[in-house]
């Protein structure tokens, strides 16, 4: 077993690219998990059973199967009906819509968790629909939401290299790349490395804010 | 257009793949999130630190990684050649298994102190408590989250396909390139996967239900009731923060 640093070195400037391109995802990725989530979690306490329905059938399906299809029906299908998209922005957007309906989850108990007095001091002040959720509940039930919300951030950073597979240059994609014009293994190595080493100091990032979060309320 | 000769030459057989690589890893994962979960509570700080390195290690590392590197970079290094579904239930069952660490360590946590303390009152050696007292009792508490991860495990295990095992999603693949079309196709592998884990679901219901019917018998009872009535909606929260805890 031998680690050749040279090799290393002569990876190191597509790495950086590739982490570059796994942030973007992630960060695009995140932006839309977490206010699609919000989306389908208000409307998953609509009043007309016409939303909340069809709402809840579409955000267990997604949920209940796994993001590399999603992917690829992404990547193949969708185009055929309409636009034809890079495999990053493929990525980004599979990343968002598989992991808006898991913050959806973490948003439905957060609301759960509103005092109904809440709901209630808003009628009697004749607040509209509005209003009230923009005002009263979300205000109160976002933040405890928040330590929740940032575990899924870990998450989707750990899933993000699937994008590699329908050919986006993130991480794994640069060293997959890599391997195979030179027929060495230390690229994926050092990107299974890279992972542990961002996701750790994030994961205890997330654990203080926890306690923070704890602390206050 | 996909048709039923289809479906049984190459679907079928991915099916049965997908079952394998699930029930292998799954019971991998079981025995890892046993084996870390329990040594976490070791005595000594040692192996309390070796097993949180692992924890750490597989919950901060990409589960599609850590197969591509095992399948190609270990047998390269090393000079052995793995079976791609031996490389792909080993990369599942041991990310899987670190997730289940935390949930068994959580349970036992949660094992009120008096009940370790009544174990070491009647002199019962540490693995005495563990098999005949803490366990037990942790069990109930760890079922709801382990259905959750088998579910993620079972969308997991469509990654095997990345490294050429013939899975479910493996055999779609082929298809789209043999056949040319892929909306069918990715149509019925996603409605095949959500099938796959309602059935999965509905058979761990089951088994929680077993469960729970098992803590009515045991002594507890009354504290176990009581928490259950006390926060309906404090369950679903724990349990979406215990899936994000998971995976996260």
């Amino acid at each position: 077993m031998t680690f050749d640093w040279e090799v290393v070195e002569d990876f190191m400037p597509r790495f950086l690219d590739g982490v570059l391109v796994t942030l973007q995802a992630l960060a695009l990725g995140t932006l839309i998990a977490f206010a699609l989530g919000l989306v389908w979690a208000m409307a998953q306490r609509a009043p007309q059973r016409w939303v909340r329905w069809p709402v809840t059938a579409v955000t267990e399906f997604i949920r209940n199967t796994p993001l590399l299809v999603q992917l690829f029906f992404l990547f193949y299908v969708v185009p055929q009906w309409g636009p034809s998209m890079s495999p990053l922005t493929t990525g980004i957007v599979g990343l968002g819509l598989h992991y808006s309906t898991y913050t959806a989850e973490v948003y439905r108990a957060g609301i759960d968790g509103v005092p109904v007095g809440q709901w209630e001091a808003a009628k009697a002040l004749s607040l509209s629909r509005g209003r009230t959720w923009s005002s009263v509940i979300l205000p109160q039930a976002i933040r405890r939401v928040v330590p929740a919300l940032g575990n899924y951030v870990v998450a989707m950073l750990k899933d993000s290299p699937m994008i590699a597979v329908i050919g986006a240059l993130d991480m794994l994609g640069e060293a997959r790349q890599f391997s195979n014009e030179t027929f060495t293994t230390e690229a994926i190595t050092i990107v299974g490395v890279a992972f542990i080493v961002i996701a750790y100091p994030a994961s205890l990032l997330i654990r203080v804010l926890e306690r923070r979060l704890v602390n206050n309320t | 257009m996909m048709s039923w000769e289809f479906f049984r030459e190459w679907f079928l057989p991915g099916i049965w793949i997908t079952i394998q690589v699930l029930v292998y890893s799954a019971v991998l994962s079981a025995v890892v999130a046993f084996v870390i979960g329990t040594l976490r509570t070791s005595r000594f700080w040692i192996v309390r630190f070796l097993a949180g390195a692992y924890f750490e290690i597989f919950r901060g590392m990409s589960a599609l990684i850590f197969m591509f590197w095992m399948a190609f970079a270990v047998p390269l290094m090393l000079g052995w050649q793995f079976v791609p579904l031996w490389s792909g239930t080993l990369a599942l069952g041991l990310t899987y298994g670190a997730y289940g660490s935390e949930i068994v360590r959580g349970a036992l946590a949660a094992v009120p102190a008096a009940q370790r303390e009544a174990g070491i009152a009647l002199s019962f050696t540490r693995w005495q408590r563990l098999r005949r007292i803490e366990l037990p009792q942790a069990f109930p508490e760890m079922v709801p989250p382990f259905n959750n991860l088998l579910i993620e495990l079972l969308k997991g295990t469509s990654l095997v396909s990345v490294i050429a095992v013939a899975d479910m999603t493996f055999a779609g693949n082929l298809l789209r390139l043999a056949k040319n079309e892929s909306a069918p196709i990715y149509t019925l592998l996603l409605v095949l996967y959500f099938i796959l884990a309602f059935i999965l679901t509905r058979l761990m219901r089951m088994l929680e239900r077993r469960a729970k019917a098992g803590v009515g018998r045991a002594p507890e009872k009354r504290n176990g009731l009581l928490s259950r009535k006390l926060s309906p909606s404090g369950e679903s929260m724990q349990a979406s923060t215990q899936g994000a805890g998971g995976l996260g």
